[in-house]
């Protein structure tokens, strides 16, 4: 395999790893029965936070290493709050989800505007890329998946970790129970509303990462207006996509990454002539389309057109059930 | 089940209100600010003078006919986060007329509102489509069609609609003077005919939504789809007509905007005034005669908001923190009352809590 193309994956999954890990940070918090809407806000703001709160490790300690954890810590820790918001209107308040989600993910984006004009465009610390010793020296997929930087190394534990604690172990199974079936749950001895806190708290952490994943690495520093917004929208329909599962989502975001870096390398060379408008509409055509392919509806009549042998495996594939208490509340009385 | 005491009552009302002002007020203080400053300042920049005074109404216009549009959609279950590229939407199309149409000096203005409205209702057609044929829920729906509007603007804008001169992507070239509302006086640039759009608006919807059978269906689709269908109402039908009624409106919304505040077609055109819209119904709880009161005010923390960065150099992004934190405080104090109130009712029967747009947007 030629070096070029070697590069354009492990950039594709360099830059798709935030996605990764916000994808499975709501895919926690959705399996939990909760939609926290707010995922665009709060990775811009976690995005500011963390990058200032770097800036000023930094300052303080003038040690790289500090600094970044500082900024990863402070922007895992806003995120957190803001989840920590949606759980408590959502679940103790009784107020619908998605609206103060909505509500939240403006606010957020509208904090970091605010505070965030003073950082647009300074430089801060970066995280480097750390290849592992001799996994990255396996030909091809060394130099892809571990000649990169930590954050992509967690979101791979991120991933196997969480596909291992949801479908291998009973806390996992009580995780899922009380998104689809919270009554029954609860009559096994779960106290429902308190675990969805806290898998709403820790979804939002990693939320939070995911937002440090983009100032402090993937498009390291600040600007205004900030350059990752719109990503939050793209990682929650990548997990409708991904079906709810650490797999597929991870998945899904790889290939929306792909996609986007296709997009990106056919409009830097004029000569292919497809028309800059449509790479721009690009990522948004896809979201409706993978959103369209995965609906019950739209799968079916698609499926028509395949030999029946490959019907069953496409439609158990395709297939992406929402957790069936999504979104809803719990009275325990 | 025993009433609550008025100062109870009193103080959950306005507790958010100070609440939020105390959080908008924090984060002045720690961005070396005085919030009393601000606070003048916002007011200065909405009733200086009439100048700045049209501006807030000239904000109010395009607010309030989203926020009736959304009354709609939000009665019919739905969340349309997509108001604010069928504003966009709106403002392409009308455009259009703009550039290609030459009517007699009425007609003109009249012929482009009209093909405003197309616009925005065809751009939330599609959204209810996705949403009822194709299974594509209406918020990422609506937020994919949102950033493609805006696309499919600056492609216009740099592209075919360029201004002659070339190299511009700011803007088309200024509409000519039959394109534009006819305005109450030169230094109060307020269109009368506007106004009274809003008002009509104001009043057929609301009478719509009380007192007819449309009406009547489209709360019953939002409170209960399911129930709805067996009862033989035409869901689909009923979500459909939301989203176009709701679109129509945002596309002479964002027609007004274009017209009255650019005089041409810039990217952006719509100016988040779809997604306060969304705002400005969760905060009146889907009373669609809080509507007014509330754009009103909101016209005048953003229109004020303006003069924040030439006076005091701040981000004028404060006034849509403050609104957003209202409208968080007013939720969660929403929820605080309720468990006041059905703590202090011992008997507990349930409380039967105010339909909210967002229990309705529940299925």
């Amino acid at each position: 395999m030629n070096e070029q193309l070697i590069n354009i994956l492990a950039g594709i999954v360099a830059t798709a790893t935030p996605l990764v890990i916000a994808g499975l940070g709501e895919t926690i918090i959705e399996r939990a029965g909760v939609v926290n809407l707010s995922l665009d806000g709060s990775i811009t703001l976690s995005a500011l936070v963390g990058f200032i709160a770097a800036l000023a490790a930094q300052a303080a300690t003038g040690s790289d290493a500090v600094a970044l954890l500082c900024g990863l810590l402070a922007a895992a820790l806003t995120s957190a709050v803001i989840a920590f918001i949606v759980a408590l209107g959502g679940i103790t308040l009784r107020q619908d989800q998605v609206a103060v989600g909505f509500v939240l993910t403006m606010l957020a984006a509208d904090i970091a505007q605010f505070i965030g004009q003073p950082y647009t465009g300074q430089l801060g610390p970066q995280i480097l890329i750390t290849p592992i010793p001799i996994l990255s020296q396996i030909p091809i997929i060394g130099p892809i998946l571990f000649r990169q930087t930590i954050l992509v190394y967690f979101s791979y534990v991120l991933m196997i970790g969480l596909w291992y604690w949801m479908f291998r172990t009973r806390g996992g199974l009580a995780h899922r129970a009380i998104g689809e079936r919270p009554a029954a749950a609860f009559a096994r001895g779960t106290n429902v509303n308190r675990l969805r806190y806290f898998y709403t708290i820790l979804g939002g952490a990693l939320v939070g990462v995911a937002g440090g994943a983009y100032s402090l690495s993937v498009k390291a520093g600040w600007t205004t207006p900030p350059n990752m917004s719109g990503d939050g929208w793209i990682a929650l329909a990548i997990v409708i996509f991904g079906g709810w599962h650490p797999f597929r989502v991870a998945l899904g975001a790889y290939l929306f990454a792909g996609l986007r870096a296709l997009a990106f390398a056919v409009q830097s060379s004029p000569d292919i002539g497809i028309p800059v408008v449509l790479l721009n509409a690009m990522p948004w055509i896809l979201m409706i389309v993978t959103l369209l392919l995965v609906s019950s509806g739209s799968i079916e009549r698609l499926l028509q057109i395949l030999p029946r042998s490959v019907q069953k495996r496409m439609r158990n594939f395709l297939r992406a059930e929402p957790p069936a208490a999504l979104g809803t509340r719990f009275d325990p009385e | 089940m025993k009433k609550p005491s008025l100062g109870l009552q009193v103080g959950l009302t306005i507790l958010p209100i100070i609440v939020s002002l105390a959080i908008t007020a924090i984060l002045i203080i720690a961005a070396g600010a005085d919030p009393r400053a601000v606070f003048e300042k916002v007011l200065e920049g909405a009733f200086r003078n009439s100048r700045s005074f049209a501006n807030v109404l000239n904000f109010l216009i395009p607010l309030t006919l989203v926020s009736i549009g959304l009354v709609v959609t939000f009665t019919a279950g739905l969340w349309n986060i997509g108001v604010e590229g069928q504003m966009m939407m709106g403002a392409i199309f009308m455009t259009w007329g703009a550039l290609n149409l030459t009517l007699p000096e009425p007609f003109q203005l009249i012929a482009q509102i009209l093909i405003g409205m197309l616009g925005g209702g065809l751009w939330a057609l599609l959204a209810g489509i996705l949403k009822t044929r194709l299974g594509v829920h209406e918020i990422f729906g609506g937020v994919a069609l949102n950033a493609l509007a805006n696309v499919l603007s600056i492609y216009l804008i740099s592209g075919p609609w360029q201004p002659p001169e070339g190299g511009s992507v700011r803007s088309t070239v200024p509409f000519r003077p039959e394109s534009l509302f006819t305005v109450i006086a030169p230094d109060f640039s307020v269109s009368l005919f506007a106004l009274l759009i809003v008002l009509a608006a104001l009043v057929i919807v609301w009478l719509a939504l009380r007192g007819t059978r449309w009406g009547l269906q489209l709360k019953a689709t939002g409170k209960n789809a399911r129930s709805a269908r067996l009862l033989g109402v035409p869901t689909t039908r009923s979500a459909l007509s939301a989203f176009v009624v709701c679109g129509m409106l945002a596309g002479i919304a964002g027609t007004h905007r274009a017209i009255t505040v650019y005089e041409s077609l810039r990217p952006l055109a719509s100016g988040g005034i779809g997604f306060l819209g969304l705002l400005v119904v969760l905060l009146a709880a889907n009373r669609i005669l809080l509507v007014p009161v509330i754009t009103f005010l909101f016209a005048v923390i953003v229109g004020g908001s303006t003069r924040l960065k030439i006076a005091l150099q701040l981000d004028s992004s404060l006034s849509g923190v403050l609104q957003e934190t209202l409208v968080l405080m007013m939720l969660l104090f929403a929820g605080v009352r309720q468990r006041v109130l059905t703590r202090r009712d011992t008997s507990s029967t349930p409380e039967a809590s105010p339909s909210t747009p967002a229990e309705a947007a529940h299925e």
